[in-house]
């Protein structure tokens, strides 16, 4: 059974079209990558599924019920993580944890513990004092320490540093194991990499693509920028290679190019017989897939 | 120099942000000292008026405290120092302290002055801003003051020493400001450092003035009354404005130097790491929110009703020679009985002041949906009526508590002076408590905005500020009674003296809970954020 089903969701806002036929299917029990750039529509969507904002029209399912009409049910059963988190300057972060527990109907005061002493969150500070990074913790660990069925987060690392971001990745991988089912929101692609079973891919409202990672072979190839000794002849139909540029004079030239992982060794041998001077490998960025991928035939 | 470096451009700066606030307040205050000195030139016109006027004040304590001593009885010039110069010393140094930590403080506590300080600003250059600011508005204040009580006729000499008796206090007061924004941590302490400052320099004026006199000397409102306007000036007294502020000045600066940008020398205190058992619902929260408001409203109106109540039984004295007074005192209090119509008339004021409270209570409400503060609660079981009712709860049940505790503390004041405590108290409190039903439609206007139109709740200020003109001025421009029934306040029985009846407060209950339910269907559709 889906957690979450919906199908040609329109919201608008005056003249903006927020959401423009939005479809998304998440299954109970995986964590569900939610791309797309800013200003994309994954906000909008989340708080129709929270009751917040009312669908202008299609039909969004959450838990099996209606997310406008049976919030006191549906909202038991699941927790939410805003992406800019605001706290109420006078409370101490850990009144906030509790307030917000209590008011979800309960609260794994075991698991607050752990989460508080694996983000290294001081419970005492008072919300005005907290860093932006910090208020966001506040917000997860009042989530995370939570039992409910479903969690919604809104790109809930984007104050975290590093290492904080690696203990996050920990704590979703934690939840999936207890069969819980993340919505995960983002526009960085290595985080939903490394953390979701499958993604739906969203532009301007609407799902451009949306299937296991696996699948999208796209996703995982890798950007290449190469300086060579020679022009290299016959490369751009090389098994594996996708959006070859070629710049610069024929005797040194600059090659960029994608590469999909299976025949990335294949290439790399290539490319060292042309004689490399430099070379930068990265995975593409969601910009970058955007621009290749997903842009809009616009006339 | 190179730590004032940036200063001119910070206070282009801020001035552009001040472009509406500072000149609405320099208009409110010269209108208030240009009307004050008009209407007694026409109340008192007779050295006769004038005199007995002055001695009804001298032999009424509450009003010597108030206001302060009348220096020179027989010109109008005597008599609007009298009235304002102390009050006027007061309210400018208030105003001081709220441009020199709004332009302090509250930009450090915002980080907008992190994104400054990267500039090429000085170490002085905030503070500076935030002074030189201040200044310039006292300076402009003073000098449309001078001009203000020279067009109704005033002596100069005197007009000067009364407009530089403010500008001393505002000067004194930006010093203040200035040392408590490096002590506290926020605004809202920095200002209330300084305001409880204030309130210090008030008192000891009140004392002063009531009972020995060097109390007077102490304090900075003090000085701008001995600066004796249209009193044989003693210009010497300016000096000793300057001196203090100058001293003061350079504690704060010293301090600067001390302490890094966004931290105070008070730090803000921890919280407990867990919440305590009681907040577990949105009502304990919104009180959680809202009992700091609720507690400043409460002092306001108990000293206010103190001061009514204390000054109501030598109502009779102070104006028995003045019909024009009289006149509007029982035009608005709706009674023969001059001390019946005056305390009705107060509690008048208690109730709009009452619904400026539920007014700003109930719009908390848009305040944490758009801070995205409603969001996260908003996602647990709580739904948004449970919310909204929730500060719905606190606005009505605090406005029940500020119109008691302003009739207990008028009732009190004024049974003790008359010797009358059980049957002065429950008539006061009662014409106190009679306001509540017009308060509560005030509130329930706030609400409807909020629920139906929330991107206009502001205007809910707007009928506030209806409903106090038309109860200030409505009387003595003498307008139609349609015109006057527009507002709530209107319909309410005006207790004591009135004869009482329960039907229009019945009536004006189930309007307030009518446009209140019309809010909360509102509510119940729109959108939220």
């Amino acid at each position: 059974m889906s957690a979450i089903e919906i199908r040609n969701l329109v919201k608008t806002f005056g003249r903006t079209r927020a959401l423009d036929g939005l479809d998304l299917s998440v299954e109970t029990g995986e964590v569900h990558g939610f791309l797309g750039p800013n200003g994309a529509g994954k906000s909008t969507t989340l708080r129709v599924l929270l009751g917040l904002l009312r669908a202008d029209s299609g039909a969004a399912r959450l838990l099996g019920g209606d997310p406008w009409r049976d919030i006191a049910t549906l909202h038991r059963r699941l927790a939410y993580v805003p992406g800019d988190v605001t706290l109420w300057p006078n409370l101490s972060g850990g009144e906030v944890i509790d307030l917000l527990g209590r008011l979800r109907g309960g609260l794994n005061e075991r698991r607050r513990a752990e989460l508080l002493e694996r983000f290294e969150l001081d419970p005492t500070k008072k919300g005005r004092a907290y860093s932006k990074g910090n208020r966001q913790k506040v917000a997860l660990v009042a989530a995370l320490a939570s039992d409910v069925e479903l969690l919604i987060l809104d790109e809930p690392t984007s104050g975290l540093d590093p290492l904080m971001e690696e203990v996050f990745r920990e704590c979703i991988s934690d939840e999936r194991a207890r069969g819980r089912t993340v919505l995960l929101s983002s526009h960085i692609l290595s985080e939903v990499e490394a953390l979701c079973d499958r993604v739906s891919i969203i532009r301007d409202g609407r799902t451009v693509e949306t299937g296991a990672l696996s699948e999208l072979r796209h996703l995982s190839r890798t950007s290449i920028t190469a300086e060579l000794d020679a022009a290299p002849n016959g490369l751009g139909g090389h098994a594996g290679v996708h959006d070859l540029h070629v710049d610069g004079a024929a005797d040194g030239p600059t090659v960029r190019l994608d590469v999909d992982p299976a025949h990335l060794g294949d290439v790399l041998s290539e490319l060292t017989k042309l004689g490399v001077r430099s070379l930068v490998s990265r995975p593409p960025t969601l910009e970058e897939l955007f621009l290749r991928h997903y842009e809009p035939t616009r006339s | 120099m190179t730590q004032l470096l940036g200063t001119n451009a910070l206070v282009q700066l801020g001035l552009r942000r001040d472009r509406i606030m500072i000149p609405v307040w320099l208009y409110a205050l010269t209108a208030v000292v240009a009307s004050t000195g008009y209407s007694y030139g026409q109340l008192y016109d007779t050295p006769a008026a004038r005199l007995d006027f002055a001695s009804a004040v001298a032999t009424n304590g509450s009003t010597l405290a108030f206001y302060g001593h009348v220096y020179h009885a027989d010109s109008i010039g005597g008599l609007t120092a009298w009235r304002l110069s102390g009050i006027g010393a007061a309210i400018t140094a208030a105003l001081t302290v709220l441009l020199v930590v709004r332009h302090t403080r509250a930009d450090e506590e915002a980080g907008r002055l992190e994104l400054i300080g990267a500039g090429v600003v000085g170490r002085y250059a905030p503070l500076t801003t935030g002074v030189l600011i201040a200044l310039a508005a006292d300076a402009a204040l003073a000098g449309l003051v001078l001009i203000a009580q020279v067009a109704v006729g005033l002596p100069f000499a005197g007009a000067v020493a009364f407009s530089l008796g403010w500008f001393g206090a505002g000067l004194v007061f930006a010093a203040v400001a200035a040392v408590t924004a490096q002590i506290a941590e926020t605004s809202r302490v920095a200002n209330g450092l300084a305001f409880g400052v204030l309130g210090l320099a008030y008192l000891l004026r009140a004392i002063g003035d009531a009972g020995p006199s060097w109390a007077s000397w102490l304090s900075p409102i003090g000085w701008s009354q001995q600066l004796r306007p249209y009193a044989g000036e003693r210009w010497w007294v300016f000096a000793l404005f300057v001196a203090l502020a100058a001293v003061i000045g350079t504690v704060a600066y010293a301090l600067v130097e001390r302490r890094d940008i966004g931290a105070g020398l008070l730090p803000t205190r921890p919280g407990p790491a867990t919440a305590a058992p009681t907040l577990r619902s949105p009502l304990a929260l919104a009180w959680r929110l809202q009992r700091g408001l609720l507690a400043g409203w409460a002092v306001a109106l108990l000293v206010y009703g103190a001061v009514i109540g204390g000054i109501a039984d030598g109502i009779n004295a102070l104006v028995q020679d003045s019909k024009g007074t009289r006149d509007i005192i029982t035009d608005m209090g709706g009674t023969k009985s001059l001390i019946d119509a005056f305390l009705a008339t107060a509690a008048g004021l208690l109730g709009l002041a009452a619904a400026v409270y539920a007014v700003q209570a109930v719009l908390r409400l848009r305040t944490e949906e758009t801070q995205q503060r409603a969001e996260p609660l908003l996602a647990t079981r709580v739904g948004r009526i449970r919310w909204a009712l929730s500060h719905v709860t606190i606005a009505v049940a605090g406005s029940v508590v500020l119109l008691a505790l302003g009739g207990l503390s008028a009732g009190l004041a004024h049974g003790l002076r008359s010797d009358d405590v059980g049957h002065q108290l429950p008539r006061v409190l009662g014409g106190a408590l009679a306001q509540l039903p017009a308060t509560w439609v005030i509130a329930a206007v706030a609400l409807a905005l909020f629920g139906l139109r929330p991107r206009a709740v502001l205007a809910s200020w707007g009928v506030v500020g209806a409903c106090l003109l038309l109860w200030l001025l409505g009387p003595s421009v003498h307008l139609t009674q349609r015109a006057m029934d527009i507002s709530p306040f209107t319909h309410i029985p005006k207790l004591p003296g009135s004869a009482f009846s329960t039907t229009p407060l019945a009536v004006l209950t189930v309007i307030a809970a009518v446009v209140a339910g019309a809010g909360l269907a509102g509510l119940r559709r729109r959108d939220i954020g």
